[in-house]
Order: C-alpha cells, then structure tokens, then sequence
C-alpha cells in the first residue's frame, strides 16, 4: 500500500514539475497571465506531492513496514525512534526523496516571499525549478525510486542504518541543514537564469536574488560546520576538516555563493556586475550539482556514497545540460542585463569588492582542481592518486588570510573614490589594533608567520567589524539598520571562526598512549589516570568504554572514549570523548583495548580554541537572521549614488 | 588600449600564475596508491614519495617491540615490510587487509606514518585465499580517517 501511494506521489510530482517547466517558459515568452496562474499551480502540485511523499515513507519507516526495500535496508526494530525518523535521509533513495521535500519548501518559500511582484521574469524562474524538480523526480521514478518493493518474503527486521550515521546526535542536524543549504541554491539559480532569459535584473529582482541566496546560504555555512563537528565527535582522528572529496564538494558553492552575495550588492549600489552576480550564481547551482554527484555516485568512497548506486551517468548527463545551458544564455544574453555603471577608484569599496570577489573565485578554483584532479588522472592516464592536505593548506591557508584581511580593508574604505588622506585614516586605527592583536598573540607563543599573519588579519578586520558595529550603535538609527548590522556580525562570525581554525591547526598536539588500568600519564598539562575498561550493553549497539580521568589544576573531569560494535558491522568504530573548555580541547580517541594486558591504546589530542570555531558559527547564523529582516521602509542613508558623485569623469 | 583589454590581460596574468602554482603544488602533494607488486616495479620512483600501499598482513609477520610494529604486507606476490610506531586500530590483526600511509626507503623498507584497516560497512566474510579489493580498500580509507 506505501509502495503504490508514494510511487503515486511521485508520478504525480513529476507529471506537475513537467508540465509545469512548460507552462512556466510559455507564460515567460507570451507573457500570459493564464498561463503563469498555471505555473504557480503546476509548482505548487508538485511540492504537495512531494511532501505527502515524505510523509509516507516516514509513515512506512515508522511503522516499520519491511515490504518497502528502502525501510527493509535502513529500518530496524532496535532503533532508536529518533534514528528512525532520521533514516530517512540516511542512504540514497531516501535522501533524494527528502531532497524533493527540501526543494518543495524552497518553492512555496519562494512563491510566498515574491507574493505578486516581477511577474514579467518569475514564469522563467518558476520554470527553472521545476526543470531540476522534474530531474529529481525522474531518478525517484526511475533509478533510485525509494518505494520499490522489497524483498519476498517480507523480512521481520532490519539491519538498521549506516552506523556512523547512528552514532551522534548531530547527524540528526547536519544532514537536513547542508541539504537546506545545497538545494536552496536552486531558487536563485532559477532567478539568474530568468533575468538572463528576460534580460533584466531589476531591483525587485535583485532583491528576491539576494534574500534567496542569503537563506540557503545561512543553512551551508551551518551545515559545513556541523559536518565538521560531526567529523570531529565521531571519526577520532582529532580534527574537523581533512580536505576530504566529500568535505570539498560542501565548500565549493560555499564558496562561489559567498562571493556571489558579495557581488550582489554592487548591482543595486553602483549598476555594475550584474552579468558577474548571475555567473557567480549559476556557477554555485552548478557546483552543488557536481558535489551532489560526487558524494552520491559512489566515484569517491565515503560515508556520503552509497556502493549500489547507478545515478552516477544520469546525474553528469544533467549536470552537462545544465552546465550547457548556463554557458549559452551567459553568452547570448549577459550584455543585456549589464547595468551602465562602472568601478572607477583603484583603491575603494568596490576594488575591494572585486579583490574579494577574485580570491573567492581563485579559491574554488585550487580546491576545485586537488578535489577531482585524481578522478581525471585515472581516467586519462590509469593511476590512483589523491591529492595530500599539504596542497589544499599551501594554497588555501594564503587565500584565506588576505580574504581575513580584506574583511576588515573593504569596509574600512567609503565608497567611490575616497583621497588618499581618508584612506590613510581609515586604516591607520585597524593597522594599529592589528600590531596589538599580533603582540598580544607572541605573548602567547604564536610566533609562525601564517598564524602570526592570521592574527594580524584578524586583529584589523575585527577593530573594522566593531568599529563599524559601534558606529551604527552611535548613530541611533540601529533598528534601522539591521541588515548592515547582520552583515558586520556574520564577519565578526566569520573572524572568529577563521582565528580558531587558524590556532587549532597550528597549535595542536597528539600523543599515541598506552595505558594499563591503574596507571597515570602527563599529557599536555593533565594527567590522564586509566580508571579501567567497561561495557555497555543497548539494544541496538554495544559498547567497550575506556574510563580516564583527566586531572588539571586539581580538577579532574572523567571522559570516556570507546569503541561501538553495531550488529551491522563487522567491526568497531572509534567513539572519541571531548572535554571541551574556552582555551582548549582535550581529545580522547579509544584505538584499541587488549584484555589479556588490560592494556588500552589511545589517541589524545590537545586542540586550542575548537570551541570558538562552534560559536563563530553560531554567531554568524545570527548575523544570517539579521540580515533577512525587512528592508526599512524610506531610509534617509539611501542615495548611495549622491555620496561619490564627484570621480564619476576619470 | 581599452580599459576593458587591460582588465583582460591582468585576468589572464592572475589566472594563469595561480594555475601554475596550484599545477606546481599539486604535483609535488600527490599520493601514490600502490600494490606490493606496482611498488616494487616502480622501485626507483618510490624511494622518498608519499606512498599509500594496500595488500593483505602476511600471516605471522606481525611483531612488536615496545612501541615499535612491523610486519609484512603483501599482496601473494610482493612482499613489502613495514615498519610503525603507531597503535594499530582495534581490528588490526594477521591476514587483514591494511592501507599504510608512509615513504620506502632504497632497501624496500616501508615506514607509515599511517596505518588503516580496512573497514566495511557491508561485511562478507573473505573466502579462502581471497585478495582484498584493491580500489574498495583505498575508498574505504577516506571513510575512516
């Protein structure tokens, strides 16, 4: 019965995004209003449909109903009724049947948010996600339908999902956050192509380009964290980001998104690079069509790939149209959509802009060619290489800090073209605070050019941040101002995020350590005491504990690192244990236990600052909200344009 | 000149010192997966490269000495030793198969920084005298770490 319903659903689905890509081209090209009050249906049947999809396999996850081969492959008995809600999206079919409610939500979302303006270009837009929505639809129709029957008979329970999946509460948050980010992309790519295909980008529609790139935006940035979070709590090998395909494939349209909300705010300023915003934008859809590809089709092992999976080919023949496509109408249509303007001063808010927009671009690019440089050496020349960290920090680490940098010189500078005395006073406080900062940091031992540079960057684009902030305070007008304010404390976010990946990599240090029961070590300033091993039996794992207590300073704090055996594998996997305190992470990883010698083996790792990397996080999805507050209505600050006049000649 | 060929020219200067960067770097932070029988071919390449060598422990080869691990991989053709002063993971036992991150030196001696078992989501038992899967093996790596 669930099989027949949700496969039902999703026919419906594809029929309505179909039909609906159709009618919404129609309607841009005539201009029919019929035939737009049509798109908007066809849309909105689609995300019914693909909602009560999800509410069915849900319903059938929960119910536990094994005749359905994607519950009878991720379900089981034992579980937790949390994983098995979550299991949902915790193998293929039921990830991309969860990706059609992301995007469902997305297009309500968007509908709403638009309510009756830029009729003239939305048919276009609407088209365009139904184009991806009908692909998606297609794959659930086809190669990986989530309702395909299972196995006859029927068995009486499951082996539950993925274990690593299981094994921490954030991989209840992470997925849907990075999928909220991922296919959120989809709705600003619509909106580029519209006013590619239309042949305008007017404020309204700059407006809506910019709240929709910001949303989903918000969601990546959260989402990248948390996977990095997750990585850190359960993988144990005592870092958050390794460079890995996977990892990767998140950050690129990060990346180009970043720099594309940059970018969207010249157009509405200054009338400039609009074409560039649209690219930008579509390069990020494109970028999350690749990562997609290259997590699902199994072409990189990883806890994102699923072996069986043969969506590889279909999902690179979309991605080539939708690369094609994008390529055209840039070509054909980009002159239309370019406003008059024109950057003028070499050293201003815009250069600085463009400086920006440039490293970002330089960045996606490097970790682009080290992320599926080793796909395109087997395929061409036949040999299995990756490409080590070491190329990804050396060519990162330098981009990241003059991106740091510029986060404080751009909106240190006005806009236009200011005189150079007013560059010179501009910078001067923030140079300062940055020596202070640097001084402050050789005091405490970082003394290595890259992190004495970070801090440097950190000390000028923070005294900017506050500066700025304080300024608004000043003036009385912030609840005015809540965009701009949501902008400087999403760098501020940033800021602090970047210092703590900066000490964290620099300043770490691990020991391999054997401990029998009874015995003490020092360790980085604590010393571990080895209480003794333990067991603990749930019913759907078991677990073998390593009890230490950590003693600094007279206090001591029990952690327990173990190794879980799920009835799903084979083997065990690590379950690392973190005591985390403002300064500094104490990181505990179980490797192994002998019982002949009561011997246990452990990893420990002391990771300065981690926890800052959290809360600059946290920070900077505050800044997100503040930055999707209403627009004030008939600001007396508006007039950019009358501000810089003057340098309009040169 | 337009201002728009000077914006080209700088474009294409930026883009192509940054590709001769990335291309140089890359070339020289690549990571060489390779079977006992492909590294003892490539001998005279190997020595001093970051090598990932994948086979099965030879059984009774392992042996410890304090902190100090060595035994045999191999993949029933080659042998390679390897030595290590790391803690091996919970599973690391004789003829299992194994990933070890390192360099070789000119006797063929293998020292890994990095030792990895292989680690699988779908187990099956390995039927007798069977190889482990060479591609499954090193994809697997990136799961683990």
């Amino acid at each position: 019965m669930n099989a027949e319903l949700g496969f039902g659903l999703i026919l419906v689905g594809l029929l309505c995004s179909v039909a609906g890509a159709f009618a919404g081209f129609a309607a841009g090209r005539t201009g029919s209003e019929e035939g737009w009050r049509w798109t908007r249906r066809l849309a909105l049947g689609f995300s019914v449909a693909m909602l009560l999809a999800n509410g069915v396999m849900e319903y059938a996850l929960l119910t536990h109903d094994f005749s359905l081969k994607y519950v009878a492959q991720v379900g089981s008995l034992a579980s937790p009724t949390y994983i098995t809600i979550v299991s949902l999206w915790s193998s293929l079919e039921g990830s991309i049947l969860f990706w059609g409610a992301v995007l469902a939500i997305y297009v309500i979302g968007a509908l709403v948010a638009n309510g009756t303006r830029n009729t003239d270009s939305m048919p276009y837009a609407v088209a365009s996600w139904m184009v991806v929505a009908a692909f998606f639809c297609f794959l659930m129709a086809g190669p990986a339908n989530p309702f395909w029957p299972g196995p006859d008979p029927v068995p009486s329970d499951g082996p539950g999902p993925n274990a690593l999946l299981q094994n921490h509460y954030l991989m209840i948050v992470h997925p849907p956050t990075l999928y909220l980010g991922y296919v959120g992309m989809t709705i600003p790519f619509g909106l580029a192509v519209a006013a590619l295909m239309r042949g305008t980008l007017g404020p309204g529609q700059l407006a809506l380009l910019r709240t929709s790139l910001l949303v989903p935006w918000g969601f990546l940035t959260v989402g990248i964290v948390l996977g990095g979070w997750w990585a850190y709590e359960v993988l144990g090998w005592g870092g958050y980001w390794a460079w890995d395909p996977v990892e990767n494939a998140s950050l690129l349209p990060w990346l180009t998104a970043t720099a594309a909300l940059h970018a969207a705010m010249l157009p509405g300023r200054r009338g400039t690079m609009k074409g560039w915003t649209t690219t930008l934008v579509l390069a990020t859809f494109l970028l999350t069509l690749l990562g997609t590809f290259m997590t699902r089709s199994g072409v990189f092992n990883s806890v994102h790939a699923f072996s069986q999976s043969d969506i590889g080919p279909t999902f690179l023949v979309f991605i080539a149209i939708c690369l094609v496509w994008s390529i055209v109408l840039l070509a054909l249509r980009v002159d239309r959509i370019e406003g008059e303007g024109r950057v003028t001063a070499a050293i201003g808010r815009e250069s600085s802009f463009l400086l920006n927009n440039l490293l970002f671009v330089a960045l996606t690019f490097t970790v682009l060619l080290g992320t599926v440089f080793p796909l395109l050496a087997e395929a061409i020349k036949g040999v299995k290489v990756s490409v080590g960290e070491p190329y990804f920090n050396r060519m990162a680490v330098p981009m990241g800090v003059a991106i740091l940098f510029l986060m404080g010189v751009g909106p240190a500078l006005p806009w236009g073209q200011p005189s150079a005395e007013r560059v010179r006073t501009a910078l001067i406080p923030p140079v300062v605070a940055a020596v202070v900062t640097v001084g402050v940091g050789t005091l405490f031992g970082v003394r290595t050019p890259w992190p004495v540079a970070s801090l440097f960057g950190a000390g000028f684009a923070g005294w900017v941040t506050l500066a700025a902030l304080l300024d608004i305070a000043r003036s009385g007008t912030a609840s005015r101002q809540l965009r701009r304010i949501g902008g400087y404390v999403i760098h501020g976010g940033i800021i602090v995020m970047i210092v703590a990946i900066a000490m964290s990599s620099a300043f770490r240090a691990d020991e391999e350590i054997r401990l029998k029961t009874g015995e003490t070590v020092e360790f980085a300033g604590y010393s571990l005491h080895y209480d003794g091993p333990d067991k603990v039996v749930e019913p759907h794992r078991q677990s073998l504990v390593a009890r230490v207590s950590a003693t600094k300073d007279g206090e001591t704090v029990e952690l327990r690192p173990a190794l879980v055996s799920y009835p799903s594998m084979q083997q065990p996997i690590g379950s690392p244990d973190v005591h985390s305190t403002l300064t500094h992470d104490l990181y505990l990883s179980l490797m192994q236990q002998d019982p002949a010698t009561s011997t246990a083996g452990i990893h420990a790792f002391h990771n300065p600052l981690v926890i800052w990397l959290w809360i600059g996080c946290g920070i900077a999805a505050l800044g997100t909200l503040l930055t999707l507050t209403p627009a004030p209505r008939a600001s007396p600050a508006v007039a950019p344009a009358t501000e810089t006049a003057a340098p309009a000649a040169t | 000149m337009s201002p728009k060929l000077y914006v080209f020219i700088a474009v294409a200067l930026i883009g192509g010192a940054l590709a001769f960067v990335s291309f140089g770097s890359l070339g020289e932070n690549l990571v060489y997966y390779w079977s006992p029988s492909e590294l003892a071919a490539n001998r005279d390449k190997a020595v001093g490269a970051t090598i990932r060598l994948g086979g099965l422990v030879e059984a009774g080869s392992v042996s410890t000495q304090g902190t100090a691990l060595s035994f045999v991989v191999t993949d029933g053709a080659e042998r390679v030793p390897v030595q290590t002063s790391e803690i091996p993971p919970a599973m690391f036992r004789e003829g299992i198969g194994v990933v070890v991150e390192g360099t070789v030196d000119d006797t063929g001696r293998f020292t890994s920084k990095r030792l990895m078992v292989k680690h699988d989501n779908e187990y099956k038992a390995p039927a007798e005298g069977e190889m482990p899967d060479h591609d499954a093996m090193f994809g697997v790596v990136e799961e683990t770490r």
